[in-house]
């Protein structure tokens, strides 16, 4: 109908598979998020790494080349897990900066002007909705963290070779999972202070001091108790922990691999628990 | 009556040890239902919970037959959901939402953006649809609210007060709306509101809740034609014969004495039939009060707030006011 007719017509055309819904709201989020130009550049700043590393393993994989600068090759030909764990040590840095800027936007304007019945009122669950909102980040961070990973890993092997591949093709798993279990705690963190926090500034601030005060407040039990338990208050040295196990390496904190991994199962529960409290067509007002 | 849109049956909701809504039965069948009750009534959550927002303690609902829990998903692609407060995303222009909201019911992504053309042309937002939502006034926020529930062309259209914060014209526009979506004869409607004549005027048939019950139920047209109309007169003069020549006419007529006089007029009865009546007696009328029942008394005596001496008796004449002085 074209649009200077105006009647009511209903709509009678097809319509898309359900299960392909929740997807539409990160193509929506991210039309809106590239509008950031702040966002483009630290977005391309995050290659910075991948792009110096990927040129580390080639230069190491050609020694005629150190050769010239008359270096030592010994000291640069090293590459097993424990390049690629610094590699997730680095990226997870970036991601978690780049959740501090992306997700605090997701929840919390839904929640500020109550549209929320609007996406539930409709075929649209809270899963769908919860699902979508985590696509946002989810595909964004993958993007920085564990895609480039998996082209450095290709790119070593391919150079060195199909007998340093299979002797390390644990570091790929360890590089995906690792890396999807870090994205996957960010999110979960980052959509549940979006949903209480309301306002973006604040909940941008809030991420941080979730981190920096859980590393302050672990540093300050770890000295005053003795102990090297206060770590579990700091989400980087959990998840650092987590990676080192998945890379086979020693995380040189103190922390059992099992306590990192109830730390992290209890922050991905509690998340999901906020976020179902908060994110609700209606409010009931006791 | 046709087919029930919706159909309650036994629909209780409790939040906590609170019983919102008790056992509701009863099916509406109206192609424009008005939702009617005092604050706290229960309007809203019965739309909450025909929408599947809220749980039901017991008891069920169906729409076109569809049960509101176990056919949820299917049920809201049918329905479209106008709600009261404030309901948009500040930083998206009309556009952008409308269309994100069709292809969240399923309508593919061209599809979608050109319905958003289409629905903001016709609820009169055509020129503003590329501004920030967050700029709009609050008409314009009504309207744009509205043509995300119409994007995905339901069968059902659920408005919570549609024409609140409105001022006239705006409220007439969307009264207009509202008409003409219902005179298309391809869309049921639920008007939730707490003003009479918004529901009067759109309305087929109106639900009334009191206090999380159904307490009157009722087709408004029909009542409309089962009402009588009430007139009241006083007349100075020599009466005699004129209360029998009203009489002879149709009316019921009962004499107060001191010239009052107080009728029920047939629908088929012109009221210059008075006076001419009365100027064949040279009788002079003092006062001349008509009336005929509306929505508003039909809600207050369901609400019964009011003592029932001080409403309109349905079936007699009203009582009169004291005689005025010669």
């Amino acid at each position: 109908m074209a649009v200077y007719k105006r009647t009511y017509v209903p709509y009678e055309g097809p319509r898309t598979p359900s299960w392909s819904r929740f997807l539409i709201l990160p193509r929506v989020s991210y039309e809106r998020l590239w509008q950031s130009r702040f966002l483009i550049m630290f977005f391309m700043a995050c290659f910075f790494y991948p792009i110096g590393l990927a040129a580390y393993i080639y230069i190491a994989n050609n020694l005629s080349i150190l050769e010239q600068f008359q270096r030592a090759a010994d000291q640069y030909v090293t590459l097993d897990a424990s390049v690629f764990l610094l590699y997730c040590s680095f990226q997870g840095g970036a991601a978690y900066l780049l959740t501090a800027f992306v997700g605090p936007s997701l929840v919390s304007p839904d929640l500020v002007n109550g549209a929320l019945p609007l996406y539930l009122g409709r075929p649209f669950s809270r899963v769908e909705y919860l699902l979508g909102k985590l696509s946002v980040l989810v595909f964004l961070l993958s993007t920085i963290t564990w895609i480039p990973g998996l082209i450095l890993f290709g790119i070593q092997g391919s150079l060195a070779g199909w007998a340093w591949t299979r002797d390390n093709l644990f570091i790929a798993g360890a590089l995906v999972a690792g890396m999807l279990l870090w994205i996957l705690v960010l999110s979960l963190i980052a959509l549940a202070v979006s949903a209480w926090v309301k306002w973006r500034v604040a909940a941008g601030a809030v991420l941080m001091a979730v981190f920096f005060a859980g590393a302050g407040f672990g540093g300050a039990v770890n000295q005053v108790l003795r102990t090297q338990q206060g770590y579990l208050l700091n989400i980087r040295q959990v998840i650092y922990t987590v990676w080192a196990g998945l890379f086979r390496t020693d995380p040189d904190n103190g922390l059992s691999l099992e306590s990192a991994w109830i730390t992290l199962g209890i922050v991905a529960v509690a998340c999901l628990w906020l976020l179902l409290r908060r994110v609700r067509a209606f409010e009931v007002i006791k | 009556m046709g087919e029930a849109v919706i159909q309650l049956d036994g629909l209780t909701v409790r939040f906590g040890k609170r019983e919102i809504l008790h056992q509701l039965t009863g099916a509406l069948a109206g192609r424009t239902i008005g939702l009617l009750g005092p604050n706290g009534a229960g309007k809203s959550t019965l739309i909450q919970t025909l929408l599947g927002f809220c749980p039901a303690s017991a008891g069920t609902a169906t729409i076109f037959g569809r049960d509101i829990h176990k056919q949820a998903r299917e049920l809201r692609t049918m329905v479209g959901y106008m709600p009261e407060n404030d309901a948009f995303i500040a930083d998206m222009t009309a556009v952008s939402f409308v269309r994100l909201m069709g292809e969240l019911s399923g309508l593919p992504s061209e599809a979608a953006l050109e319905r958003a053309h289409e629905v903001l042309f016709y609820v009169g937002l055509g020129e503003a649809r590329y501004r920030m939502l967050g700029t709009y006034s609050l008409g314009m926020k009504q309207l744009a609210k509205l043509a995300q529930a119409i994007v995905h062309g339901p069968r059902l259209l659920i408005l919570d007060e549609p024409t609140n914060g409105l001022d006239p014209p705006a409220r007439l526009r969307m009264i207009r709306l509202v008409k003409e979506m219902r005179d298309t004869g391809k869309m049921n409607l639920v008007v939730c509101s707490h003003l009479l004549r918004d529901v009067e005027e759109t309305c087929e048939e109106v639900l009334i809740l009191k206090a999380g019950r159904i307490v009157h139920y009722s087709n408004l047209e029909e009542e409309r034609k089962a009402n009588r109309r009430f007139v009241e007169m006083e007349t100075v003069g020599d009466d005699t014969g004129f209360a029998d020549a009203l009489t002879s006419k149709g009316c019921e007529c009962t004499s107060m004495g001191q010239g009052r006089l107080r009728m029920v007029v047939p629908v088929e009865f012109e009221m210059r039939e008075i006076y001419r009546l009365a100027a064949d007696r040279d009788l002079q009328l003092r006062r001349l009060h008509y009336r005929r029942d509306t929505l508003e008394d039909i809600f207050l005596k369901a609400m019964g707030d009011v003592p029932p001496e001080a409403l309109r008796p349905r079936n007699g004449p009203p009582p009169l006011p004291p005689a005025l002085p010669n």
